[in-house]
């Protein structure tokens, strides 16, 4: 067991692990069931957390190596995620929903670092996020949508 | 599911070094790999506290730290200019952000993986690995020696001007590579880096100076050939090696004659 | 020519409107809601040891180290288990597919197989007791070749006590899980008189489903008892069957209910992974939880049968198509879960789309045994292999016949008022298929897109076309129920049985709700599905839902507003008939007095004999078929056999759409599932019978990069059996990418790709066949 100390959705949370403890297990067992896992393999993307802003796969990371880091998760996060999801929401997008969490956290990456994406910015950065439900089309017109809302004016990336 | 038995993180390369001598010893790299394996590690070992995860440009060089990860890689922006944008080309198809916030150069280079863009990438350029105790090693000199348990500390990048094509043909988009290939033009040595065969990535250089008349669609056409027949390729999932060959002409060819399109 | 309903549906208030799905925001907030989520963390961990080999006899099995392990609580083996056969397909009884399995057997019969269940307190120690479990197999020869399946000396299901319980031509002693032979005319002899005979073999594989969320049931015993499992399934009651019969303790002793469910597509129309941990809780009497891996869910799930389908079309010069015969080869793998009935939607969901001309069709199957991964349902459920084989044959005749493959389809395509021989001599009452071919031709710009373009180095743009039918439920079979129920405030809860797997059905059938009770879809809670509450549903597959159940929510809506207007007239003292139903109000007719929906609600609570509740049920004995038209535009790259996808343009006839934006994201998803069969979900075998693609490394769906542009718009017809005039939508939306991208790339190489996927080898080192 190892002492560890980081800061997961603004909160301090001091804890002893096994030094083999996933990440994603770590945040489950303290109530961010938004954390979800769809592969063994790296590939899904719904695992997606902030580790001090920087969008990665949970289910990949050793719980220890967030020592001393800030961790969020969705559940830190739903004013954010609040502005634009109902964009998603209005397409039928969120379908069964398992993929959402982690797309919605790295859609959150996605606008921090670039406020107004183009299509195929969003495409790019996204392409770690699966969805078997939606086809993707109708969670790019959600995103767009939600840019649209916030242009007043500016100019539109979309195609 | 991985087990790990204890975790360190390292306060020196020494000390790195010193646990990795165990035999189930791990260092880790983005543990993306890693974590897929069936064995046991005894002792993981974590670099992050030794200051290796920055890119320092300087006059011949750019020195890339082992724990650099695959995503400030593609967005640096000197590196890219350097390389004509291909180190963003060639890591960008790699999984999602996500994972390339997490994949480490170190982590690619030391696995020497077959499926490799990152491997083929480096390889294409001058490239020296620097190993803890062994010091500096070639590249491609790296890329064919046995694992054993020294430490991957950074990758040096000699600035030489240079042109360079990435290629690689993948089924779905994000997907491992059926081949990857470079093509690099440097102090008038052209070379190719086949990857993904599914074996390493092999360097075949231009020894019969096909090129050294210029780039045409014959010469370029004619050093794809001489490319491929110097290739072995196998077959696995995502291709038989007779499609690998046929995709070693197509891809040779066409990043020949993109980097004879490119400014030295 | 048919003619849009008089735009029937702009009078409705609910129906035909984008409304949100009513668990979005909880959904896009992550907000704990699917199983594993609601579920105790404590409960004992259930792992299957799986067989290695794709058919053995366990002849020794130890389990005694396995059990030293601290933490493990049980290890069970053949020997611990009932010997009632059953299946785990979720069919209405007595199913079509046969009774083969035990929930452990000592015959296992593919790699993945169960061999033991293991119950401990925490996965490490599961997973250590079962490398300590010590299995000696005898291994078999296995049958990895379906086409040698049928009357090969190794059976892989030789046991006495195989059961069948329907007749569908199944025999265990000849690897036959079914077979039939249907026909309308001489097929022979119009064949013989056609100007031209096409006569093509196809091949499709077993794609996996890959939804997000894997098998997963939690298991305890209620406050009384009684089983009570929580699965991520989409046939609550179908699952209560089968625990009962597999666990041999009657259904008032289980409970099945399932919470929201991280996509399904037919993978949770099978009880893939419930009786593992039901046979836990039951026999140790603690809360256990099976959570599958991505692994288990690729290599023990219930994936799309394999078929192979040969096609014999014959037609005159003008492109008339005269007679269709079609024989179908299924692979249902070690067990026989949906077998019988998927390889029917092959030819009879593809041969009635060509109903205009036909004279004469035979249909003719079998489904056999192999020692691979058993299949399943899987969206489209055997008229995506059919309409891949038949679509593609089709484009093939107009190639070659030099008439626009739009125009073939026009030719031949059934009509809204024709008789469809093939499909059971139903009606087409409703059908907009002309109207969808008109409309993405304009806007595909076929007459653009169709010649072949060079874009130099080596890339060309193509564009292929296809045609898709489904049903809308499983006629004379399904059945879909409702419950509506007033509060007291005014407001009303509606429960049902069928499934919203993500696809949405809770809001539309309160929509619909809604509608026949002339109130906000805000105003219906929804309650599914719990075989303690809900009213009996077969559940959510066969595309059902919106038609069935929907109907059955419009039933019981008009019997729940007759007993509101029954205790109304008491308080307004008159006879039920002078009263009429205002929605917030019941108004007395002569008088114009009325009292609110609220004083009704309150009323039903004090001295009141009417209970303010209605259940419905709703059967169809026809299936009314939506149809679509999809296009593609890809760019291929002759050199290296690359195909992207620019475009993929798609009209849908699904009847009246009850909220348009969820049937276009299901049709825009079906489509790249679609795409991902066509072009990149690989499905293969090693030589000792193993899969490859294992896991989502090897099994690519497709990513936002791999898909184009889609567009998806709607022609409207009015189904008259069906709520509000919709169809279904749910399955038919999978069946054009495949042969509308064989078609693209045909124009584009000249090469017709029979198989799929048609990976960039396969083009880019295919010779071109001899065009005799």
């Amino acid at each position: 067991m190892i002492e560890m100390n980081l800061t997961l959705n603004g909160k301090p949370v001091a804890a002893r692990v096994d030094p083999d403890l996933l990440l994603i297990d770590f945040l489950r067992d303290h109530g961010c069931l938004s954390v979800k896992r769809g592969c063994e393999t790296s590939n899904c993307g719904l695992c997606t957390v902030l580790m001090d802003g920087t969008p990665i796969l949970s289910c990949s990371m050793l719980a220890v190596r967030a020592a001393g880091h800030t961790i969020q998760t969705l559940e830190g996060l739903q004013e954010e995620a609040a502005d634009f999801v109902g964009f998603i929401a209005d397409q039928g997008a969120d379908q069964c929903g398992f993929c959402n969490p982690g797309f919605v956290m790295n859609t959150i990456a996605l606008l921090r670092e670039n406020p107004d994406p183009t299509d195929d910015e969003i495409r790019g950065f996204l392409a770690g996020n699966l969805c078997r439900c939606s086809g993707y089309e109708g969670q790019l017109r959600g995103i767009r949508s939600y840019l649209d809302s916030r242009g007043k004016g500016g100019t539109s990336h979309g195609e | 599911m991985i087990t790990i038995q204890n975790y360190v993180q390292a306060e020196s390369l020494d000390e790195a070094w010193q646990l990795n001598q165990k035999r189930n010893a791990r260092v880790l790299g983005g543990m993306l790999w890693l974590k897929m394996g069936q064995n046991p590690v005894g002792t993981a070992i974590d670099l992050c506290k030794l200051g290796l995860d920055t890119i320092e440009e300087e006059e011949s060089s750019f020195s890339i730290g082992a724990m650099v990860t695959l995503r400030a890689l593609e967005k640096h922006p000197s590196l890219n200019a350097w390389t004509h944008g291909m180190a963003a080309r060639a890591l960008q198809p790699i999984v999602g952000v996500q994972f390339r916030n997490m994949a480490t150069v170190g982590g690619s280079l030391w696995g020497r993986f077959g499926f490799s863009d990152v491997l083929t990438l480096f390889l294409a350029l001058d490239t020296k690995v620097e190993l803890h105790k062994r010091g500096l090693v070639p590249l491609e000199q790296f890329t064919a020696m046995d694992y054993d348990n020294d430490i991957l500390v950074r990758a040096v990048v000699r600035k030489v001007p240079c042109r360079l094509s990435y290629q690689a043909m993948r089924i779905q988009r994000t997907d491992l590579p059926v081949l990857t290939c470079a093509v690099c033009q440097l102090e008038g040595e052209t070379r190719a880096v086949i990857g993904a065969r599914p074996g390493k990535a092999l360097v075949i250089r231009d020894d019969t100076g096909l090129l050294q008349g210029g780039i045409t669609a014959e010469s370029a056409a004619a050093f794809a050939d001489y490319v491929t027949g110097k290739v072995p390729m196998g077959s696995n999932s995502r291709g038989s090696a007779a499609y690998r060959s046929h995709l070693c002409r197509v891809l040779t060819r066409r990043a020949t004659l993109e980097l004879g399109g490119q400014a030295q | 020519m048919a003619n849009e309903p008089n735009n029937r549906y702009s009078d409705y208030k609910e129906i035909h409107k984008p409304v949100r799905k009513k668990d979005a925001m909880q959904l896009l907030l992550g907000k704990p809601v699917y199983t594993d989520d609601i579920t105790p963390k404590d409960a004992l961990v259930v792992k299957i040891l799986r067989s290695p080999h794709a058919n053995a006899i366990v002849r020794e099995i130890n389990t005694a180290l396995a059990l030293k392990v601290p933490g493990v609580v049980a290890v069970y083996t053949w020997q611990d288990v009932p010997r009632n056969r059953f299946t785990i397909a979720g069919q209405t009884y007595p199913e079509p597919s046969p009774y083969d399995r035990l929930i452990l057997d000592r015959h296992v019969r593919f790699a993945g197989d169960a061999v033991a269940i293991i119950a401990a307190e925490t996965e490490k120690a599961a997973l250590k007791a079962m490398k300590l479990i010590k299995v000696a197999y005898e291994v078999l020869p296995a049958v990895l070749d379906f086409h040698t399946a049928k009357d090969n000396p190794v059976l892989v299901h030789p046991e006495e006590d195989w059961v069948p319980p329907c007749p569908v031509g199944g025999d265990n002693r000849r690897n036959l899980v079914a077979s039939d032979t249907n026909s309308d005319g001489d097929v022979e002899a119009v064949l013989a008189g056609c100007d031209i005979v096409l006569d093509r073999t196809y091949h499709t594989k077993a794609y996996n489903q890959a939804m997000m969320e894997t098998f997963r049931t939690y298991a305890e015993l209620d406050r009384y008892g009684r089983l009570h499992i929580i699965s991520s399934t989409q046939i609550v009651f179908h699952v209560r069957r089968i625990l009962s019969r597999a666990l041999g303790i009657p259904m008032s002793k289980i409970r099945v209910e399932k919470p929201r469910i991280g996509g399904g597509f037919g993978a949770k129309q099978t009880a893939v992974c419930e009786v593992y941990p039901a046979f836990v809780t039951w026999m140790t009497g603690r809360p256990s939880k099976l959570i599958y891996t991505r692994e288990e869910s690729q290599i023990a799930g219930s994936p799309r049968h394999e078929m192979q389908v040969r096609v014999r079309l014959g037609a005159d010069r003008e492109g008339h198509i005269r007679a269709i015969d079609m024989y179908t080869l299924s692979n249902s793998g070690a067990y026989g879960e949906h077998g019988p009935t998927t390889v029917g939607l092959s030819g009879h969901k593809s041969i009635p789309m060509y109903t205009g001309n036909l004279e004469a069709y035979r249909f003719c199957y079998d489904v056999v045994y192999t020692n691979h991964q058993a299949a399943g349902a899987y969206r489209g459920y055997g008229a995506t292999q059919g309409i891949f084989a038949l679509e593609t044959t089709v484009s093939e005749l107009a190639e070659r016949l030099g008439i626009d493959p739009t125009v073939i389809r026009d030719r031949n395509m059934v009509r809204e008022g024709m008789k469809m021989s093939s499909y059971y001599n139903e009606m087409a009452n409703a059908c907009a298929l002309d109207r969808c071919m008109e409309h993405c031709r304009r806007i595909f710009h076929w007459d653009e897109k169709y010649p072949v373009r060079d874009m130099g180095n080596g890339k060309v743009r193509a564009a292929g076309v296809a045609m898709a039918m489904q049903g809308s439920c499983i006629s004379n079979v399904d059945v879909g129920s409702a419950t509506v129920k007033l509060s007291e405030d005014g407001t009303y809860l509606l429960i049902i049985g069928a499934a919203d797997m993500g696809t949405g059905c809770d809001t539309i059938l309160a929509q619909m709700a809604a509608e026949c009770l002339d109130c906000s879809v805000d105003d219906i809670a929804v309650f599914g599905a719990d075989t303690d509450v809900s009213p009996y549903d077969s559940g959510s597959y066969a595309s059902s839902t919106t038609y069935v159940t929907g109907k059955a929510v419009e039933k019981a809506c008009a019997e729940l507003k007759e007993k509101i207007c029954q205790i109304a007239a008491g308080m307004l003292h008159c006879a039920p008939d002078a009263v009429v139903f205002e929605g917030r109000r019941v108004r007395r007719i002569d008088t114009d007095e009325s009292v609110t929906l609220r004083d009704i609600g309150y009323k039903t609570q004090v001295f009141n004999s009417t209970a303010a509740e209605a259940t419905a049920s709703h059967s169809s004995p026809v299936s009314p078929p939506p149809y679509m038209v999809g296009m593609v535009e890809i760019e291929l790259d002759r050199e290296t056999g690359l195909v992207t996808i620019l475009n993929y343009m798609a009209v849908v006839d699904c009847g009246i759409p009850i909220n348009p934006a969820l049937a276009r994201i299901q049709t825009e998803g079906g489509i790249v599932q679609g795409i991902g069969h066509t072009l990149m979900e690989n499905v293969q075998y090693d030589a000792n019978g193993k899969p490859v693609e294992r896991s989502f490394l090897q099994y690519k769906i497709p990513t936002r990069l791999d898909m184009g542009h889609l567009r998806v718009e709607f022609e409207h017809s009015f189904e008259p059996t069906g709520p509000f005039g919709a169809k279904s939508i749910g399955e038919i939306v999978i069946n054009t990418p495949a042969p509308a991208i064989a078609h693209a790339i045909y124009r584009a190489t000249g090469v017709w790709h029979r198989e799929i996927p048609i990976t960039p080898e396969q083009i880019a080192l295919a010779v071109p066949e001899d065009q005799g």
